[in-house]
């Protein structure tokens, strides 16, 4: 009490000294006095009542209503003290909520990592990004001894924290299944039900898994509610749509995945991708399969990553550099 | 953007007319909207996808997770009148091959 006493004795007087005199001096003190006040947790709006206090004493016939301003200007600072303080816990929050995802999106990363083959016969070109930090798009390939080549891409619906968790459980179950000579309906199989008896009714994934022969260059297929794969045949300069109707990933327990094959010859190549690379909310009527067909067939003398490179900053460019969604493709070259 | 549901019953039907595009932000307020439905057995459900200018998967998750919960009541969900785009959407994810729907009709 004798403290805060002294301190508005020390405040009136500084301020009778720059009433008098309004030099660079007399304001110096009165900053030096605030840093004393803060260290005594005096509050903006105590520092008001004590300049009101002052003032009053100062001026003795002092107007009723300037006192009335002073209580208003105390009250009104009350309220943004308040109101500043939510700002910054706010503030605060945003940003542990920033690191904890960015710690997470590094640990997703991590996990859910892809390392493109290079068996020895095919050229294998594949691009990701994310539309957020968090990714809920994934590429899983498996690859053994030169007989089998196994890739799967996949497509959480959702997006951001709750899509990268189901798709760690996608991750865990392929590499469960571990081998690449997998019957990719039967790769279906077993991941919807993990899916299905994990999740909640509206979360599901859709899947695309081939299976590359590299002894006979059979390509084997099956789709669970994912954007057909294209594939490309050289000498007769055509795409064929690899067309399914599997259904998504995680909504009948017992439902059987068909799967089917085609067989690569020289030049011929697939591509398989999200639906972030076809599907563009703002050209409605735009046919972007076309699109990408053309797109394919003109970078198809570039080696496989290439081609996902450029297809990628071309429809980049198509939608402003501003894409809807997690964009995925992968290109697989005979 | 929003999305907004009107609802009328006729009889044994109970009509949904949707509005709006349906993505990732809008979704919760069309999920809460059909969770407020009292689904008793029986029911006709059909909801109209006229005025739905767009969707994302996120809004498949909606309708999903619905036709699985009227699945459980023993009632009856149709979607109605899908553009090509929205067709085009349930035909690739499988799911028209669950579910009842309909394209809209050329002319209307």
């Amino acid at each position: 009490m004798n403290i805060l006493k002294q301190l508005k004795a020390q405040y009136k007087k500084i301020l009778l000294d720059y009433i008098l005199n309004q030099n660079e001096s007399n304001l110096y003190i009165g900053q030096n006095l605030i840093k004393q006040l803060i260290q005594k947790n005096v509050t903006p709006e105590d520092v008001i009542g004590i300049h009101k206090q002052a003032i009053e004493e100062i001026y003795e016939d002092l107007p009723e209503s300037i006192s009335h301003a002073y209580d208003f200007l105390i009250e009104l600072m009350v309220h943004f003290g308040l109101k500043v303080k939510e700002h910054q816990f706010l503030l605060l929050k945003q940003e542990e909520m920033r690191i904890e995802m960015d710690i997470a999106a590094k640990i997703q990363n991590l996990l859910l990592e892809t390392t493109i083959p290079t068996p020895e016969l095919l050229d294998i070109g594949m691009v990701s990004i994310p539309k957020r930090k968090m990714n809920g798009d994934y590429v899983h390939f498996l690859h053994d001894d030169e007989n089998y080549l196994g890739v799967a891409v996949t497509d959480v619906v959702g997006k951001g924290v709750p899509a990268a968790l189901c798709m760690s459980m996608v991750k865990y179950g392929l590499d469960t299944l571990g081998y690449a000579n997998s019957n990719p309906s039967y790769v279906l199989e077993v991941l919807n039900k993990i899916i299905e008896k994990s999740v909640d009714d509206s979360m599901f994934v859709s899947l695309f898994y081939g299976r590359y022969n590299l002894n006979n260059d059979i390509f084997t297929w099956a789709s669970a509610g994912h954007e057909p794969a294209l594939y490309y045949r050289a000498k007769e300069n055509i795409f064929y749509d690899l067309e399914s109707k599997g259904l998504l990933l995680g909504i009948l327990p017992e439902f059987k995945y068909i799967q089917h094959d085609v067989k690569l010859e020289k030049d011929d190549f697939l591509v398989l991708m999200t639906d972030g690379v076809t599907d563009f909310r703002k050209l409605e009527e735009f046919d972007s399969r076309g699109y990408i067909k053309q797109l394919a067939v003109s970078y198809s003398r570039l080696s496989a990553q290439q081609m996902c490179e450029e297809i990628y900053k071309d429809l980049e460019r198509l939608q402003d550099f501003n894409l809807d969604d997690d964009f995925t493709i992968v290109i697989i070259k005979k | 953007m929003n999305v907004n549901v009107q609802f009328r019953e006729e009889g044994d039907l109970l009509l949904g007319f949707i509005e709006g595009e349906i993505d990732t932000f809008t979704a919760p307020t069309l999920r809460d909207e059909l969770n407020s439905i009292c689904i008793s057995e029986g029911l006709f459900i059909e909801l109209d996808l006229l005025n739905v200018s767009f969707m994302d998967s996120t809004g498949l998750g909606v309708f999903v997770a619905f036709y699985k919960k009227v699945m459980r009541e023993n009632a009856n969900l149709k979607l109605v009148n899908l553009s090509g785009r929205l067709t085009r959407l349930f035909e690739i994810t499988g799911l028209s091959e669950l579910m009842d729907i309909e394209t809209i009709k050329k002319g209307d």
